[in-house]
């Protein structure tokens, strides 16, 4: 039986039987719609993540020594949380030891960064982050200025009442009109606008365009951190390669600096893009686990009923099987027939699936937050496993058919 | 010696039915030529349905010798009479057994398709055997959608596509109406002045009269071999 021959009957037989075969292929076609959907949701946040998450929040080559982790990933304990509590804060001294001391060529800036609402011509906007940090935050966060410029070091050093906006907040405050040398009053004090920084875009539906950079010793410092400490310390490195001995460096450094023994834990964060993701990463090994078990589970199924529908068939097509016998099929011609005929109603499912799972995919994109993108190989396994399941599925029914009785099978109606 | 198509030797096939052994061939013993046109007759239960199983490479015997073109056919496998089926013999059966979704075309390739042809070479020579039994012009019609004259000139283009050594008619015009009947005797009778070999089975007489022999099967056993008198001129 030449192999097109057989699928295209396959073919014809679904198209003729369009409601029995819809039964017969769903169990597939929610396996695989299933897997590529998530898979794609899973995928979309990998890249989401790595790409814009981490880097965007910490950087790729910096790191940030903090009193706890900023970026927290699933449960953390209460006895953590006490732990945490019952930590020192970065002070100005930790920090000039660490930036005096450190031997890996690297920027610094301390900052304070905290949520509060500021006041410009008579608006008001809410939720806006106040950064107050030194001048090499720009560098270290990556922003390029849309218009104007950051702060000078000058300024910095005087702890000048200047801000450098994001963009948003730009549009928020003063709509159609140029911000630049206008005023944005933060915690009781007016800051004259010095420059605009470039969109950002979204992050998770959250806006990464709000937020005012002051310098760090202005007086909006005082609006998150006590005096004489600070939320942390932000480091970048020359190259992503020196990042991992700095990091080693400064946690040596800061463990002389706190007088820690070798047998106590560090009572600080130095917090990496690679460590904030690493929360992720479990959560996604954990979906890639339990996946294979749950489209396991429909497959299975799937599989099943199509097991069904193919010995329905043998048996109403016993009399075409004994023609085919009596014209010259051999057992394995029948068997091959039959197989085939399995495989193509399950990798039509399979098919049908893939497209489902990447429609979905696109719908969750486009209605949640989360992100996805469809992988390739998600969509090759879809298709192997819509084969596999269909073979599988079809070696009982096909192998029943083949063991038929010419005579008999000629005599039947 | 090579023009001995057929050669059954004291051939014995019985079956089991319950407690019941049922012997339906008692050591039947025949020789069919070139290009004969026998007719097999028997009244229900003489053994006729077993003797065209035998015939057709469908069953195999208990006892006893089945050369078929110089083949033993007795002994074969199943994978092997498979194969004998396909080259050697062309069925036509009571019923026609056409697949009923494919087309007169799709039906008659379909010896070919076992035989392991191309689609092309296929094509041309099912095209050709339509054509030889006057349905050139049905080639895309399904079988419900012909008349049963039709459906069994589809089935004996089917049955010759492959040219076999045998042509073996199972009561071929069982369902049908008699000016139909003696349109596809017709053809039977055409095909054998072209040199095919023809074995009929049947219980009729007056359908067994196409034939130039008659065997008379009874109790499982050969009751009579006659070559009745026939003017020719016909």
């Amino acid at each position: 039986m030449p192999f097109f021959e057989a699928v295209r009957m396959a073919l014809t037989t679904l198209w003729t039987q369009k409601l029995k075969s819809f039964f017969s292929l769903i169990g597939v076609l929610i396996g695989v719609t299933f897997l590529i959907a998530v898979v794609s949701i899973v995928q979309g946040m990998n890249v989401y993540m790595e790409d814009e998450f981490a880097n965007r929040l910490v950087g790729l080559n910096t790191f940030k020594l903090r009193r706890t982790p900023d970026i927290n990933m699933g449960n953390i304990t209460d006895e953590t949380w006490r732990e945490w509590a019952r930590r020192p804060r970065i002070d100005y001294g930790d920090a000039d030891w660490v930036m005096a001391k450190l031997k890996t060529p690297a920027i610094f800036a301390r900052a304070c960064d905290g949520g509060t609402n500021v006041v410009a011509g008579g608006r008001t906007a809410s939720g806006v982050r106040v950064v107050a940090a030194d001048p090499p935050i720009f560098t270290i966060r990556n922003y390029d200025l849309a218009s104007g410029r950051p702060f000078s070091n000058h300024e910095a050093r005087l702890g000048s009442l200047v801000g450098v906006i994001g963009f948003e907040l730009a549009e928020r405050l003063f709509p159609g009109v140029d911000p630049l040398g206008r005023s944005v009053t933060v915690g009781g004090l007016p800051y004259r606008i010095i420059g605009v920084v470039e969109k950002q875009g979204t992050l998770f539906g959250f806006s990464m365009d709000n937020f005012v950079i002051t310098p760090f010793e202005s007086p909006a410092n005082r609006l998150t951190c006590r005096l004489g400490y600070m939320d942390e310390l932000n480091v970048q490195t020359t190259s992503v390669d020196h990042l991992t001995s700095a990091v080693a460096e400064a946690e040596e450094l800061m463990r002389i600096r706190r007088r820690l023994r070798p047998n106590q834990d560090n009572n600080f964060a130095l917090e990496t893009a690679e460590g904030a993701l690493e929360g992720w990463r479990k959560i996604s090994a954990v979906l890639f686990t339990a996946l294979p078990g749950l489209v396991a589970i429909s497959l299975v199924v799937g599989g099943i009923v199509i097991m069904n529908i193919m010995l329905m068939a043998v048996s109403e097509r016993t009399r075409e099987i004994g023609i085919r016998k009596a014209l010259g099929a051999k057992r394995r011609d029948i068997l091959a027939q039959f197989i085939i005929e399995s495989a193509t109603i399950s990798t039509v499912g399979a098919a049908i699936g893939i497209g489902l799972g990447i429609l979905l995919a696109y719908v969750i994109k486009a209605t949640t937050p989360l992100p996805a993108s469809v992988a390739p190989w998600s969509i090759g396994v879809g298709v192997f496993v819509g084969v596999f399941v269909g073979m599988i599925a079809g070696v009982y029914p096909a192998s029943r058919a083949s063991r038929l009785d010419p005579i008999q099978a000629l005599r039947s109606e | 010696m090579n023009d001995v198509v057929i050669r059954i030797d004291s051939l014995v096939r019985e079956y089991r039915m319950g407690e019941e052994l049922v012997q339906a061939l008692r050591g039947v013993s025949l020789e069919i030529r070139r290009n004969e046109y026998v007719a097999i007759m028997g009244p229900s239960g003489s053994g006729k349905s077993t003797m065209m199983n035998m015939l057709g490479c469908l069953d195999t015997p208990n006892s006893g010798e089945y050369w078929l073109n110089g083949q033993e056919v007795s002994r074969m496998s199943d994978d092997a009479l498979a194969r004998v089926r396909n080259r050697e013999i062309g069925f036509v059966f009571q019923t026609f057994n056409l697949l009923p979704r494919a087309t007169a075309l799709e039906n008659v390739e379909l010896p070919l398709v076992y035989a392991g042809l191309s689609g092309k070479v296929r094509r041309d020579r099912a095209k050709s055997a339509l054509e030889r039994v006057g349905l050139g012009n049905r080639m895309d019609h399904r079988p419900n959608e012909m008349s049963g004259g039709q459906r069994q000139r589809v089935a004996i283009a089917r049955a010759l596509v492959n040219e076999p050594s045998i042509l073996l008619a199972d009561e071929p015009t069982g369902n049908l109406d008699s000016a139909t009947s003696t349109d596809v005797m017709r053809v039977f009778g055409l095909l054998h002045q072209q040199g095919q070999t023809i074995i009929l089975v049947t219980h009729e007489a007056d359908i067994a009269a196409h034939a130039e022999r008659i065997v008379t099967l009874r109790d499982g056993r050969v009751a009579s071999d006659v070559r009745p008198e026939r003017t020719e001129a016909a």
